[in-house]
């Protein structure tokens, strides 16, 4: 029960990482209809800001971590602007194969800054843990603050798109580019402000990600930026609950293949899943079903 | 009367395609000005030019002074100018008060005695102001989208196609409120292909075909206008 237990947290801290990942692949794509592949490359810049910050110039973890959100946020408009924006009236194959050219070419830019040797990152939370039931149940730090970090960015991040002008303008944007700039609203900066939102929480993602399993290499970002993606398409991507969803459910399927199926088949399992879900709910679990009126 | 929006020989292409050829126009203060033609003469074009959406090649569109030529489109509607679109393109997932607020997205301050106005000419969207807009009727919707337009206080508003696919009573009551907008002082700037229907609330027409202004005069002229009746009111 209590290794059920263990697993389960484990799941649900994954998970976390998953769902921060995920919102800015799901807003991005909600927003500027693209799939933004560089992301997961964005969390890989943000761990390495993150760990010269605290390992090298001996910096607070704070401070690290606001650092990399800083810098991430700012790599993110520079992306949109550089890479993505001349294209916003090309074909969406144009816009996919531009994001993948940029995740080759960040990935390739640190390895050549940062050398191909892995890092051993320092959490950014310490390494203590709490004891439950007289020490059969332990719940590190990490876990707990990447549990809480993904709960209060839901709960901000909703209240923001749901009561902002800014984040009615973005919904907006979502729905329709044209009528939105009829009610005046500036879609290439709506559009700046979701990448630098998403690149944001990447850099949060990218610290929680690393203080969890430390081995920091240029590809770092890759593998859970693709998780990420499939847990945002699982959820129903462009919808913020379903980049939560999506994320905790993929977060705990792995860990429980890993636990009582096989390590090695467990991306196996968690695809599989994503493939029978799709079969059933194309849209994902919380997509929705737009049905115009004529 | 003063001149509000004056539009000085446009061209308009997509791609290739020559679609707006070298037409010019004026709407002055408190009229209501209709595009008239079939489909494909131009007329959702001309109105997408001079909402920012599209982009003339040459000449001008003066709108209270100002030349809005290279204007981005998001800069226009709050020099007083709100196009509603046809196929009202409100934002279906947003709910009818959300809507209205986009409406007025550019406008600072309260904007409270602007939603009552609006609730004023629409009491049914009053009703329904928490309500989805995407499960509105197709009147109600049209109600809807000529509202959030009205939202941002514009000195001229355009209609493209407010009767699209609405059924006889709705189109009878849309036209009936855009009476009363006229009435209330706005300046209308409306795109029909009710020819019949939107010559008799217009002070002026332009007929339009492939591109160009073939005809014009005052409503009544062209209701009685042996060509329009022919091409257009059947007989």
């Amino acid at each position: 029960m209590m290794t059920f237990l263990n697993f389960l947290i484990s799941g649900i801290s994954l998970g976390s990482i998953y769902a921060i990942i995920a919102l800015g692949y799901t807003m991005v794509y909600g927003i500027a209809k693209m799939l933004n592949f560089a992301h997961g490359d964005v969390i890989m810049v943000g761990a390495y800001i993150c760990f010269y910050a605290i390992s090298r110039f001996e910096l607070p973890p704070v401070v690290g971590v606001v650092l990399a959100i800083a810098v991430c946020t700012v790599l993110g408009i520079v992306i949109e602007r550089l890479a993505y924006k001349p294209l916003r009236s090309a074909p969406s194959l144009a816009v996919l194969i531009t994001a993948i050219g940029v995740s080759y070419f960040l990935q390739n830019a640190a390895l050549l800054l940062w050398s191909p040797n892995p890092k051993v990152f320092p959490s950014v939370v310490g390494d203590g843990k709490v004891e439950l039931f007289d020490g059969k149940l332990t719940v590190s730090h990490v876990t707990i603050v990447t549990i809480t970090a993904c709960v209060i960015i839901m709960i901000v991040l909703t209240l923001f798109t749901e009561t902002t002008k800014i984040g009615k303008a973005m919904r907006a944007c979502s729905e329709d580019k044209g009528a939105a700039q009829l009610m005046g609203i500036n879609v290439n900066a709506t559009i700046s402000i979701t990448f630098a939102i998403g690149s944001g929480l990447a850099a949060i993602a990218g610290a929680l990600l690393c203080s969890a399993y430390p081995t920091l290499i240029p590809t770092t970002g890759s593998m859970p930026g693709i998780k990420a993606f499939t847990a945002a398409v699982f959820g129903g991507i462009g919808s913020i609950p379903g980049a939560l969803l999506g994320g905790l459910l993929l977060g705990v399927i792995e860990i429980f293949a890993k636990a009582y199926i096989s390590t090695q088949l467990s991306d196996a399992v968690v695809f599989a899943v994503l493939i029978i879900v799709l079969l059933v709910k194309p849209a994902g679990l919380l997509g929705k079903q737009i049905r115009e009126k004529v | 009367m003063e001149t509000v929006l004056k539009i000085d020989d446009i061209n308009v292409y997509y791609g290739s395609i020559h679609a707006i050829k070298g037409i010019s126009f004026d709407v002055k203060k408190g009229e209501i000005v209709t595009l008239i033609g079939a489909n494909g003469a131009g007329k959702s074009t001309t109105l997408n030019t001079i909402a920012g959406l599209l982009n003339s090649h040459t000449g001008s569109i003066q709108f209270m002074g100002e030349n809005l030529g290279k204007q981005a489109a998001h800069k226009i509607v709050s020099k007083g100018l709100a196009l509603v679109p046809e196929g009202r393109r409100i934002f279906l997932q947003m709910t009818v008060q959300e809507n209205l607020e986009m409406g007025a997205y550019t406008r600072k301050g309260d904007i409270s005695a602007d939603l009552e106005k609006v609730y004023g000419y629409f009491p049914r969207l009053k009703e329904r102001y928490k309500q989805v807009a995407g499960t509105l009727s197709g009147g109600e919707q049209q109600m809807l989208a000529m509202g959030r337009a009205l939202m941002s206080r514009p000195q001229v508003i355009m209609l493209d196609e407010p009767s699209m696919g609405l059924a006889p009573i709705l189109v009878e009551e849309i036209f009936n409120i855009i009476r009363n907008l006229h009435e209330h002082g706005t300046t209308i700037l409306l795109v029909e292909q009710n020819a019949q229907a939107a010559l008799s609330v217009a002070d002026r027409g332009y007929v339009m075909e492939t591109g160009k202004i073939v005809l014009s005069g005052t409503g009544e002229e062209l209701l009685d206008s042996p060509e329009i009746k022919k091409a257009y009111l059947g007989g």
